[in-house]
């Protein structure tokens, strides 16, 4: 992603204009970094200096007891080991049947294709909280309540997924693909071998996207897990709140700690992600 | 439209699968299905299905214990309307939506303008904008109620120093909701923030070029092509973002836990509690309705709008 370098002729190098832009936006970085770093800072102060002391470091001096204190609580691996399968389950599963049914829809004749994508395409809208009930009713019939499948399951129906990677594969040519049919390749083979290494960008976009919204996903993880041992860190965080009430140390520590790895990510694929961004666009929240 | 089944004429080489169409087309019928059917399969258990029973649900009395269950045709719909809570819900979420909206698309807006005028540290803007969106709402509502504190929080202290406040930012019905509308902006921001930089990446250098020559400064430029330039991906970030806003739940649940929310409570939190605190899953599963109605009111106002607006230009 680059940005416009050109610029035109009257504008100088060090124009007061660029002085300004970058003041401007230095001021706007330090504010949005500001809470965060704040949390941080608390973080590493004892209890008593994060209650009392405003500074930024504490008088007591700095210290890891919060991590520590967090980090003894076996609970949390456990909660950061569910988070992290069910959300790389939750992940392969949405990719692999949405790009599935995204070349059916793009490749394939068959009868109602076009209705079916258009009902597909309207389910973009039905936003998930409308489900809850009946969704939590089906779980419970299922005897899935209380599950990681009933976890997973119903977060891998991703219709707006299905349409982005349908948008994708149109501009695909289908040149190559024709050859290796002609050559006696089924459908799955050339999806496979052919169509899928072409698509490595979009399906990271989306693969990147699916994995962190269901890190952090909320509400059904919360309604539907109520089983200590089988909860993902954003519900285990929560009831480590209820319980302690304020420690306000301890609270910052582990707020650090869940954010960690997702800012990892962020940096490593800093690029996918921003490309995604604008090939999911609409699918991304 | 690609046709590669039923043009085989255009082949430079016969089509070596069964000769005769009907089988042919009969084959890539099964063979289009067989790719659909595991989604569709989770298409229809988790989402057609719950859509159609929730709305069966909305006409019983069914209550999370199993109890009850029988119909009760349009009473939920009946109480519903006639019920304060859920107006003063519905009320909430739409204050929510439009205050929270207009700072998500402006500061978006600027913040991109200003990225994009290449200066140096791009990946640390992009960072320090964008990393907030990547949180769970769990701890972004802890380090909100951790600085909104009202005796120790960085907030007040803040403002202490300019001879403003104590606010009492959560607790004060009055205040609350615009505590979460500071939050969810700080929280999502980045998410407009990149879309507005696609779109502004999107705007031909030849524009920029042809107004130099003509002699058209920064300002200029910004007023005459930038912005106008930017008319439909705003179009775009402010329906998503109304979109995403009517949804307020995560981070007002988790800020005012333990508090009152008489005043703040967004209809989907109206939904949660009236299901699994109240078990009144018929109730529920009415609510629920009426909230998407008003979600597909909204999104075909908004389609409807673009349209219009695609027609006349």
């Amino acid at each position: 992603m680059r940005s416009r370098q050109a610029r035109s002729p009257g504008q100088k190098r060090f124009g007061i204009g660029r002085v300004v832009a970058f003041a401007v936006l230095a001021l706007m970085a330090i504010g949005w970094l500001m809470p965060f770093l704040w949390a941080i800072a608390t973080a590493f102060k004892t209890e008593e200096d994060a209650a009392s002391d405003r500074s930024w470091i504490g008088s007591e001096g700095p210290t890891t007891d919060a991590f520590g204190a967090m980090l003894s609580n076996g609970n949390v691996w456990i909660w950061a080991f569910n988070s992290l399968w069910t959300s790389l389950v939750i992940t392969l599963l949405t990719v692999a049947i949405s790009a599935l049914a995204a070349y059916a829809f793009s490749r394939m004749r068959f009868t109602g294709r076009r209705w079916l994508f258009a009902v597909i395409v309207a389910a973009i809208i039905i936003p998930p909280q409308v489900l809850i009930i009946p969704l939590f009713y089906e779980m419970l019939a299922f005897n899935m309540v209380d599950t990681p499948w009933g976890l997973m399951l119903p977060q891998i129906v991703a219709p707006a997924m299905v349409f982005i990677l349908k948008q994708f594969f149109d501009g695909v040519p289908v040149e190559l693909e024709d050859a290796a049919r002609v050559d006696g390749a089924g459908r799955l083979r050339v999806f496979w071998s052919i169509v899928l290494p072409l698509s490595r960008p979009v399906m990271a976009a989306v693969a990147i996207f699916v994995f962190i919204g269901a890190w952090n996903n909320f509400l059904w993880p919360f309604l539907v897990i109520n089983d200590t041992n089988l909860m993902t860190l954003p519900i285990g965080l929560q009831t480590v709140i209820d319980a302690h009430g304020i420690q306000y140390a301890q609270t910052m520590a582990q707020a650090v700690l869940a954010a960690t790895p997702l800012i990892v990510v962020f940096l490593f694929f800093q690029r996918q992600i921003v490309k995604g961004v604008a090939t999911t666009g609409f699918g991304g929240r | 439209m690609t046709a590669t089944a039923d043009t085989p004429l255009t082949r430079a080489t016969p089509r070596p699968q069964p000769a005769t169409a009907p089988a042919g087309r009969n084959r890539e019928q099964l063979v289009s299905w067989a790719f659909l059917a595991p989604f569709l399969i989770a298409f229809a258990l988790f989402l057609v299905w719950p859509l159609a029973h929730g709305l069966y649900l909305s006409f019983t009395n069914q209550s999370l214990t199993g109890a009850g269950g029988s119909w009760v045709g349009l009473d939920n719909y009946r109480e519903a309307l006639t019920d304060s809570t859920m107006w003063r819900a519905l009320g909430t979420t739409v204050l929510f939506t439009v205050v929270s909206t207009i700072p998500l698309v402006l500061i978006a807006l600027v913040m991109a303008l200003l990225v994009h005028r290449g200066l140096p540290g791009q990946w640390l803007w992009r960072l320090s904008f964008f990393m907030p969106f990547l949180l769970a709402s769990t701890v972004v509502s802890q380090i909100w109620v951790w600085i909104f504190n009202p005796d120790i929080g960085a907030a007040n202290a803040v403002l202490g120093k300019i001879g403003i406040g104590p606010i009492a930012w959560l607790q004060d019905p009055d205040v609350n909701l615009y505590a979460i509308v500071i939050a969810t902006v700080w929280w999502t921001v980045g998410f407009n923030f990149l879309l507005y930089l696609a779109a502004l990446q999107n705007i031909p250098d030849q524009h920029y070029e042809a107004a130099a020559l003509d002699g058209a400064g920064p300002w200029r430029q910004l007023w005459s092509i930038t912005l106008p330039q930017l008319v439909p991906a705003t179009v775009l970030i402010v329906m998503l973002q109304i979109l995403a806003s009517l949804k307020l739940f995560d981070q007002a649940y988790q800020m005012l836990i333990g508090l009152s929310t008489d005043t703040t409570r967004p209809i989907v939190q109206y939904i949660f509690e009236s299901g699994f605190v109240g078990y009144r899953f018929g109730y529920s599963a009415a609510i629920s309705y009426v909230f998407f109605a008003l979600i597909v009111i909204v999104g075909v106002f908004q389609v409807t709008a673009m349209n219009r607006r695609r027609s006349m230009s």
